[in-house]
Order: structure tokens, then sequence, then C-alpha cells
């Protein structure tokens, strides 16, 4: 019993140890949320998702908003690449948990999702100072679901340009300015590959004339209307003549050595940015931004931007938000700022990401705005410029899976692995098929 | 049955009916006591594994359950709640899908490639450690250290050593005079390289898991074989590995199940698209196509039908594994 009465003893002894320690975690915990809280201020926390780099924080968006807006305080979240955030973004949306108030869609998943999942998104075009006819006609019709709700606000397009390297231009005895560049392969992607072939004959020791197949074959097709599907809906991944031409185009600019057999967006793509391992790349504005971080200093001044053969544009993003979003109207409220024309003209400026906005090409941001990293180029004007007559694109479903079967594994069977073109449209036929097969 | 244990335990004093009209505080306090310690006895146990159970069912059965029912489904990422029910249509569709089959034999490649090498490895490095050697704790620790690191950042460092145009495993083969590989292109290249991350990563791990075990290996053993004039390599080899067979085949077993699931390495090896395994699938793992076809085309019936038919598949090994421990032992 002795025994017992002290082992109570010591037991009530460690009890109150334990509800003092308790009670000390419980009122730190409290104090800590109290600093962390959402509304112990009384500030909305709005929270962003994207991929990639979109750059409102970079161009000070987010801060300005916030001064702006004394009650909202805006944190981002972000992942890399789009193949890793779209599927997670699929499952929070699906759960209904782990959502951002505001969430980044690229424009290769816009169609599906508008389509499947549209009714979970909030229809924007009802928001207040929403106007349809602020973005491109195209742009605003990409994010609206065949049931007229509009669940995306355009941010950036894509039109098509060609970065390319004055001082290897030089060495391999072509033209070095941009107008007389561009008029080298104006209107046919085939003379772009006839300048390569020039350009392979005379390149400088350990360069080749572009990075990719996969880049020449995304550059061609977007310059096309009807890509994967026509405008009533039927396929043409199978063998439509976008697909057939840009195909072509990439085997045959594999085939003859044009390429440095990368994949871009990989790590060998950045180490040859920096060792100026190839001339030409397929720009679409946003290019800039990443040639300038990867190249560095060593590649100021050398290179420069001209037109591409035929335009196009390729990529671009939308922001939608939620139904479950914790502040759906602070959401869509920021959401419209950060579209309007002022703020993507600002964008633009800082991170050459090109406005959907038509009204932003008129701003002093893109107004003879000239890049001082690619020789001084007037690079809005040629972009503006690509943009006007680029393609409507007819978009389709499941369009970013056939766009990498394509990509990734048919020409990269040519390109990487030497396989026989036949071979490797099989191949990426059969991919498609048991992608989209259900 | 709970019923016969409650009876008996019933203390003797509340059931004696002698007693039953001054039925003392003091007694039924003692009966209870009584009755709470023999619960105690019986079902603490109960209570401490209970935890472990109860994670099991939520994070094991549960979901085994559940990626069955959805394997007989059409199931869809972008429908929510419009399934429908398809039967063995998935597993059926597996049967002819070339890419499943592809995938199967990829994992049986680079498992053997990875797990043979590495348990071989293994076992030498455990014979060397078992040895006096200065610093002794140091190597030790050393063949933990790639155990301890993560896979992602292990293999993020291998993509830049099998580098193509700039990697330093290539630059290293041109120092000797040799062609570079195209490790990621290459068919061969691409399963001996993802292997290669396996086997570093893992070797060590099993080389202390042998070593343990060669330890337990009573000394006069090899006291015995050295007076019988037996070398270095036959003691390994007549006294080491038979002592050895239960832990090898634990290891083993291990590694396959390991091998089978292989995912995170191959995945990052591919870089951007890495879950396709390669242009031509080259090493893509039945873990990579699975992931594939629920999170890049949304098609989470099918993938959970791969899901079962690697757990099927994980059955037939094990079953397989325990036949031949059974004979191992017959023999030994």
């Amino acid at each position: 019993m002795h025994r017992r009465r002290h082992s109570s003893a010591h037991a009530r002894r460690t009890c109150r140890t334990a509800v003092a320690l308790t009670a000390a975690a419980v009122l730190a915990a409290a104090v800590l949320t109290g600093c962390a809280g959402d509304g112990d201020d009384g500030r909305t926390t709005l929270s962003v998702g994207t991929f990639g780099v979109f750059g409102f924080r970079q161009a000070g968006l987010y801060a300005e908003y916030e001064r702006l807006h004394p009650d909202v305080r805006i944190t981002e979240s972000v992942i890399e690449r789009n193949d890793t955030y779209y599927p997670q973004f699929l499952t929070h949306l699906v759960t209904g948990g782990g959502l951002a108030d505001i969430q980044a869609v690229e424009v290769g998943d816009i169609h599906d999702l508008a389509r499947d999942l549209g009714g979970r998104l909030t229809d924007l075009s009802r928001a207040p100072g929403v106007r349809a006819g602020t973005w491109l006609p195209w742009k605003w019709a990409q994010a609206t679901a065949p049931d007229g709700r509009t669940v995306g606000l355009g941010t950036d397009i894509g039109p098509i340009a060609v970065c390319y390297r004055k001082d290897l231009f030089r060495r391999a005895g072509l033209p070095t300015e941009r107008g007389a560049v561009g008029r080298l392969w104006a209107g046919d992607w085939h003379k772009y590959l006839a300048v390569g072939r020039a350009y392979r004959d005379r390149a400088p020791a350990g360069t080749v004339f572009t990075d990719s197949a996969a880049g020449i074959y995304n550059a061609a097709i977007h310059g096309y209307p009807e890509r994967y599907y026509d405008r009533a809906g039927r396929p043409l991944y199978t063998g439509g003549p976008a697909v057939r031409t840009a195909w072509d185009l990439a085997v045959r600019a594999a085939r003859d050595g044009l390429t440095a057999r990368l994949k871009q967006f990989e790590k060998p793509w950045d180490q040859a940015y920096a060792n100026g391992r190839f001339a030409t790349v397929a720009c679409p504005p946003w290019m800039l931004g990443y040639i300038k971080e990867k190249a560095g200093d060593a590649g100021r001044g050398r290179w420069d931007v001209a037109a591409a053969p035929r335009p196009a544009s390729w990529g671009g993003s939308f922001l939608t938000v939620p139904r479950a979003a914790r502040h759906r109207a602070a959401a869509v409220a920021l959401a419209a700022w950060l579209t309007a024309p002022e703020q993507q003209a600002r964008l633009f400026e800082r991170q050459a990401s090109f406005p959907s906005t038509p009204a932003s090409y008129a701003m002093p941001q893109l107004r003879g705005a000239r890049n001082a990293y690619f020789g001084g180029a007037p690079v809005a004007e040629i972009f503006a410029e690509a943009a006007r007559r680029a393609p409507t694109l007819v978009t389709g479903p499941r369009e970013q899976l056939i766009g990498t079967a394509f990509t990734d594994v048919g020409i990269a069977q040519v390109e990487q692995q030497g396989r026989a073109p036949e071979a490797a449209w099989a191949a990426a036929q059969q991919e498609i098929e048991n992608a989209v097969d259900e | 049955m709970t019923a016969a244990p409650t009876t008996t335990a019933c203390p003797p004093g509340a059931a004696d009916p002698g007693r039953r009209e001054r039925p003392g505080a003091e007694d039924r306090r003692a009966a209870r006591r009584s009755r709470r310690y023999r619960w105690d006895v019986r079902y603490s146990p109960y209570a401490f594994v209970a935890p472990f159970f109860l994670f099991f069912a939520a994070f094991g059965i549960f979901p085994l359950l559940w990626t069955g029912w959805a394997s007989l489904h059409r199931m869809e990422l972008t429908e929510p709640g419009r399934e429908r029910w398809t039967g063995l249509h998935n597993y059926v569709r597996l049967l002819d899908d070339a890419f499943f089959w592809n995938a199967l034999g990829n994992t049986a490649v680079i498992g053997v490639l990875s797990t043979v090498p590495q348990l071989l490895t293994a076992l030498g490095l455990a014979h060397l450690l078992h040895h006096r050697l200065r610093a002794a704790v140091f190597w030790r620790v050393a063949l933990l250290a790639p155990y301890a690191t993560s896979t992602a950042a292990a293999t993020l460092v291998f993509v830049l050593l099998y580098g193509r145009d700039y990697g330093m495993v290539n630059w290293a083969l041109g120092l000797a005079g040799l062609a570079p590989v195209d490790w990621q292109n290459g068919t061969w290249a691409a399963r001996v390289a993802v292997s290669s991350i396996v086997v570093w990563r893992w070797t060590g791990y099993n080389a202390l898991i042998y070593l343990a075990a060669m330890q337990a290996v009573p000394d006069e053993l090899y006291e015995s074989a050295a007076l019988d004039g037996a070398s270095r390599l036959r003691q390994f080899r007549h006294v080491t590995v038979p002592a050895l067979r239960p832990t090898i085949l634990f290891t083993v077993v291990v590694s396959t199940i390991g091998a089978t699931q292989l995912f995170g390495e191959p995945l990052l090896f591919g870089g951007a698209g890495g879950q396709k395994g390669g242009a031509s699938h080259q090493f893509q793992t039945l873990g990579l196509y699975l992931y594939e076809q629920g999170w890049y085309d949304f098609h989470l019936g099918r993938a959970a039908a791969v899901a079962w038919a690697m757990f099927l598949i994980l059955l037939v090994v094990a079953g397989a594994g325990g036949l031949v421990a059974r004979r191992l032992r017959g023999d030994g």
C-alpha cells in the first residue's frame, strides 16, 4: 500500500506538472496563432496558387494591391511545372479542400477544365468591373464553357518570335540585323530550316542552329487555327494538315542535324543557354526573361529578336476562382485587378509577359518598348504584330496530352533516339490512343 | 466465446449467495478492483497494439479495398461523382495493353539490375567490415550515409552526373578514351543508370544488416574452420553465408518489394515528363505507369487496376519466395 500511495502522489505531481505544461503549450499556441491568424488584425489573407513564374510578386503588384486595400494580405504558392501543378489543383478542386483563393490555369488545360469542372469555379463574367470586351475575343472564348460561364480571366498570351544570336549568325556568314533576319524566313518555316542548313554548313565550332525539334513543332503548329480539332470538334490529331506540317518540319530539322537535341525546360537546356550552344530558339515573350536569366551576362548584347516565319500564339494562362475558395468575393476582385490592362502592361515591363488585353498595347510600358538585353529590340512592336496576326486557336479535349505525345514521344524518338519517323509517328498515335481511350 | 471468461472472471465473493444480504462496500470495491485487474491483464495488450491497427485500417486496408472498388469502375479525375460500373474491363484491358507489359518488363529488369549487385556488394562489404578495420565506426557511418539522403536529392545529383552533354560520367568516359553514352535515351543505358541510383542508396543499408547478422555468428565456428586450414574466402563461403541464410532471405524479400514499387528514381531521372519513363518508355516502371494513368491521363479506375495488378504480382512473388525459403530451410 505504501508503495501505491507513493506512486499515486507521484502521479499527482506528474499530473500537476503535465497540466502546467499543457496550459503553457495552449497559451503559447494561442499567442502564436493569434499572430499568424487570419482576421486577428482584421485583414483578409488571399492565397494565389500558380505554376512557373507569373511575376505578380516580382512586378510589385501584390504590394501595390495591399497598399490600395489595407485590409488584404496576399500570399503566393508556386509549383514550378504545370504538369505537377495541374493534377494537384484538379484533386483539390474535386475534393473541395486545399484550394487557394485564386488558381492559375494554363491554356492547354482550360478547355477541359471549363467543360468538365466549370461548375466548381466562379463565373467571372458576372464579376463586378469585368467586361468581356477588355480581352482579346479568342482569349475570352477559350475560358468560356459551353453553358456560357466564363471561368478564367486571361493573363498573358504567347505570340511567337525567333530569338537569335547575332554573334553566331555573323560568324556563319548570315545577316545579323533583325529586319533582314526576319526576311530570311518570312512566311514559311521551311525557309527557316533552309537558313538552318546554311548555318550548319558554316557553323562556328560546337554550335548548332536551334535547341530542339519540339520547339519548332510547337512554334509551327500554333500558327494554325485548327490544330488537334476542327471547328466542329472532330479530331485532327490522327493526321490533320497542321499536325502533319509541324511534324514534318520537326522531323526534318532533327534528321538534318539542325537541333541540339535538348529537352526544353530541363537542366541541360539551361546549361546550353549558358554555354551558347545554339543560335536560334522559337521565342514567346515569356522566353525573353528565361534567356536573360540562363544566358546571363555572357549573353548580353549577343541575343536579338526577329519576327517568326508565321505568326502564332503558344501558351498563355488564366486566373480562376474556385467556388470553394475561402474569400471568394475578395479573390474575384483581386483576379480582376491583376488581369486588368494597366497591370498586364506593368507585368510586361517587368516580366515580358505579353498582355491579353489590347488596351495595354497603347500604354507607355509597351509603346516603343525596347529590350536592352536583346540589343534594344522593339519587342513590344514585334510581339504585338505577331499577336495581331496570330490565328484564333480552336481548342479541344485533352490537348495537353496530345501535344506532349507528339513532342515528348514521337519527335523525341526521332531526335534523341534516332528512330525512323514512321515508327515514331505510330508510337505517338498509340500514345494518344491509350491516353484518350476511355 | 467472450462470455466464458467473463463469468469465470466474476469475483468469488460476489457470486456467493451466503454473503448476499451483507454485501460489504469493502468487498464490492475489492471485487471491482480484481475485475479491473483481470481486464487490465487480458485487454491492455490489445489496447497497446490498437493504434497501429487503427492506422493500418485507415491507411492500409481502406485504401486497398477502395482501390479495388475503383478498379471495377470507369472513374475519371475530371468527372467526380460520375463513376460507372465496368466489371473487370480495366483488368481485361491491361492484358492487352502494350504499355503495361512494357512497364512490367522494365520493373523486372531494373529490379534484377539493382537488387543482385546491391546484395552481392553488400555481402562483400559486410565481410570486409566484419574484420578489424581502423576507424570501423567511420566506415559504418559512411555506409549508411546514402540511405540517409533523400531519394529526390540523390536522384537529381545523379541526373547531373549522367548528363549527355555536360555530365561527369561522360566526361570520365571521354578521359578514358570511350565514346559518350546518352544515359537517358539509350534503352539499356537508362535502365542501368536508374538501377545504379538504387544500388548506391541501398547497398550500405543491406551491408549493415548483414554485418549485424555476421556478428551473431559464433567465433568458434571460424576458429575451427581456421584450424582446419580454411582460407578467409572459404570461411566466408562455408561458414558466413550458411549462417546468414535467413538474413539474406529477408533482404531479398525487402529488396524485391522495393523494386516492384520503384517510382521516385525513374520519375526524377526522366526530368520533365518523367512519368513516361523516357521517349520510348524505356525505363517506365509499373509505379510510373500507374502515376501516368491516374494523374496525367486522369483515368483513376485504370490506375487502380494497375495498382491491384502490382499487389497481386507481389503476392505471387512473395509466395514463390516462401517456397524457396522452405526448400532452403529443408536443405540447411
